[in-house]
């Protein structure tokens, strides 16, 4: 009995207490990590020293510390995947991983997590990567201040920056992605956070979203991005305080919001998007103190979407305040502050005596018939609008905003 | 010929018209500059007031002329010069000082503040709309001998390419939308002087992406060299016809 018991104590103290740091070099012992990682025992540090290596795929299978000094660079060659792991309590910090593979049937990775969880990933680099980080079907793990580059010229040739894939429990912090195909891609990702991350020159989407329930998203970037941030197929997300900026072309959108029920979306700026928010088949979403400014349209809100409440948000010299394709009014519009707002407020409450319509006549008609743009900035679409403005026979008589603030909210 | 063209410069610095339409837009473009600080905006701006007052000045103030030195032309004409160049060095005295006017007005903040690259076709297609209006008010001109029956005809001129136009086109588009309309709306903005220079303009700023597929086509047609030309010769063609028209009036007109 005691020998047992002296046994595992001995056990328990070799394997606890014990744990080995292995250095990596070409000047130390051990020369390539692939060696230190076979050696290591779980739980073990491996220090790489700056260089450059080679070493095809690396797979990880224990829970060790690995940790880069001065970025050493893991250089894919072009045609393997860096870091594959299958382990719980992995650390990967402080490395620099150049050239994967890129391939059209295996989404390569410089980082691959599979069926992983309590995984840290900080501060590491990327360059000219296919897929950056990839996670899939992980939990618990914490991505932050990672550095991800890439100059792809078409889709197809590059991946996500930040790929999840069914994840619950993930929280990315303060990285920037740059390049990539995505930005952030999340799928089946759950309950997972997203703060101050800067996601910016993407080919598709900034954060591109689906199926991803109750996570939470705030303080992000997402600037000059091929198509914006789309979230879609999803119920409770909440953004909150997020930056979107110059997502500018003929199908971009700041925010497209597909199939989106019980959300809140509040105080984020949209500036110079051709399209601020793209609302369709949404619902029960709380849009409120928002700043729109200098956009194209500010909100294009589809007659599929009901029970919004718009509420106290900015809108400033947009195009198109609001356009919509239908005439039932689903939504709530409410004490919003329109720059266009000719109104006069008699008893000094600060809100428009009148209700102000958002919707100009020519919005409606281009929205009708895309053709028609052809004539924005002429003299005609000025007398329409104006006379659109002194009786409304064309908008949605009943869309309108019966409370208009007479001076712009500020959030800051 | 050039002697008569500097006679018709004195004269028309000496009404001071050209002047203070020279002073209106120098104000109207640094009101904009300090108004907002943004390029784009200033040019989103002084597009509008090219596209309605260049035309409206143009028109008005060309047939005025025409009508005011009426007496000089015929004293011209007493003497041994052909009609051609007493009507070319009127036409091109005109039209030469107000696009300078135009160019003088709108530029020279510009130069202070920095030029750009859209600024160059503002400038452009101000001078082309000048020169258009410039040859329609010498044609309404040339058709009657009665001087508000002429600015009456200029207006309309103006008030057709500006507003008239527009709605026919409007009510096209409205009436075919189901079908493609791309060419056709392409051709017949073509056709309108004012909404060419527009969509020529429009299409430099970055306003066009939100003109989606449509903006796109457009893009496309009139960002390569063949839509350059295609607009550039269109607008030569609007210059010089009205022009020869009413030379040829001119030339056999009882005056």
């Amino acid at each position: 009995m005691s020998k047992v018991g002296f046994a595992l104590a001995l056990l328990l103290w070799s394997t606890g207490c014990k744990a080995t740091t292995w250095v990596v070099g070409a000047t130390e012992k051990t020369k390539h990590i692939k060696e230190a990682i076979a050696l290591a025992q779980p739980g073990d540090t491996l220090i790489i020293k700056p260089g450059i290596y080679r070493e095809g795929n690396l797979i990880l299978q224990k829970p060790l510390i690995i940790k880069g000094e001065d970025y050493p660079v893991l250089d894919g060659e072009n045609q393997f995947e860096i870091f594959t792991i299958h382990a719980d309590n992995v650390v990967l910090t402080g490395l620099k991983f150049i050239n994967t593979g890129i391939a059209s049937i295996n989404d390569l990775a410089a980082i691959k997590l599979l069926e992983s969880s309590r995984v840290k990933i900080t501060n590491n680099k990327f360059e000219n990567t296919f897929f950056g980080i990839y996670l899939a079907n992980s939990s618990h793990v914490w991505i932050e201040e990672n550095e991800l580059r890439a100059n792809a010229e078409s889709e197809h040739q590059i991946g996500n920056g930040i790929h999840l894939w069914k994840c619950n429990h993930i929280t990315i912090h303060k990285n920037k992605v740059k390049g990539h195909r995505d930005g952030i891609y999340f799928e089946f990702v759950t309950n997972s956070l997203i703060t101050q991350n800067h996601s910016e020159g993407n080919m598709r989407y900034g954060l591109h979203f689906m199926f991803s329930h109750n996570d939470e998203y705030r303080d992000n970037t997402f600037a000059n991005n091929g198509a914006g941030v789309a979230v879609m197929y999803t119920k409770a997300v909440t953004m909150v305080r997020n930056t979107f900026i110059h997502n500018w072309g003929s199908s971009a959108y700041g925010l497209l919001l597909k199939d989106i029920r019980d959300s809140e979306i509040s105080n984020n700026a949209f500036v110079e998007n051709s399209v601020g928010i793209f609302m369709e088949g949404s619902s029960r979403n709380n849009i409120r103190q928002n700043k729109f400014y200098q956009n194209g349209y500010a909100l294009r809100l589809q007659a599929s979407c009901d029970d919004n409440r718009i509420t106290r948000n900015n809108f400033q010299q947009n195009t198109f305040d609001l356009v919509t394709n239908g005439s039932l009014v689903l939504n709530t519009i409410e004490a919003n502050y329109w720059d266009r707002y000719e109104g006069y407020d008699l008893n000094k409450d600060k809100t428009g005596d009148v209700p102000y319509r958002p919707i100009s006549i020519y919005g409606t008609i281009v929205e009708r018939m895309p053709q028609a743009i052809l004539l924005w900035r002429s003299f005609l679409v000025l007398l329409l609008d104006k006379a659109e403005k002194a009786m409304p026979v064309l908008t949605p008589e009943n869309l309108m905003d019966t409370s208009p603030a007479m001076l712009p909210y500020d959030f800051n | 010929m050039v002697r008569i063209i500097k006679y018709v410069f004195y004269d028309l610095l000496r009404t001071r018209f050209i002047l203070f339409y020279t002073a209106f837009l120098l104000v109207c473009t640094f009101a904009f500059f300090q108004l907002d600080g943004d390029f784009g905006k200033v040019v989103l701006s002084l597009l509008n007031i090219m596209l309605m007052a260049v035309p409206l000045v143009s028109v008005v103030f060309s047939t005025i002329h025409f009508f005011n030195s009426y007496e000089f032309i015929e004293l011209m004409l007493a003497q041994p010069v052909n009609r051609k160049s007493v009507f070319l060095s009127e036409y091109l005295a005109v039209a030469s000082s107000l696009s300078l006017a135009f160019v003088a007005g709108v530029g020279l903040p510009f130069l202070l503040y920095g030029a750009w690259q859209p600024v160059a076709t503002l400038m452009v297609t101000g001078v082309f709309l000048t020169w258009v209006f410039v040859s329609l008010a010498f044609f309404a001109s040339v058709l009657t001998r009665d001087k508000a029956k002429a600015i009456g005809v200029a207006l309309l001129f103006w008030f057709y390419f500006s507003l008239i136009y527009d709605g026919l086109l409007l009510w096209v588009i409205y009436t075919f939308s189901d079908y493609p309309l791309e060419k056709l709306t392409l051709s017949l903005i073509a056709l309108n002087p004012i909404d060419l220079a527009r969509i020529v303009m429009i299409l430099q700023l970055d306003i066009s992406a939100l003109m989606g597929y449509t903006g796109a086509f457009y893009k496309n047609f009139f960002g390569s060299n063949l839509g350059i030309l295609f607009s550039v010769s269109l607008l030569l063609l609007w210059i010089v016809l009205p022009m020869i028209l009413a030379m040829r009036i001119f030339n056999k007109k009882d005056l």
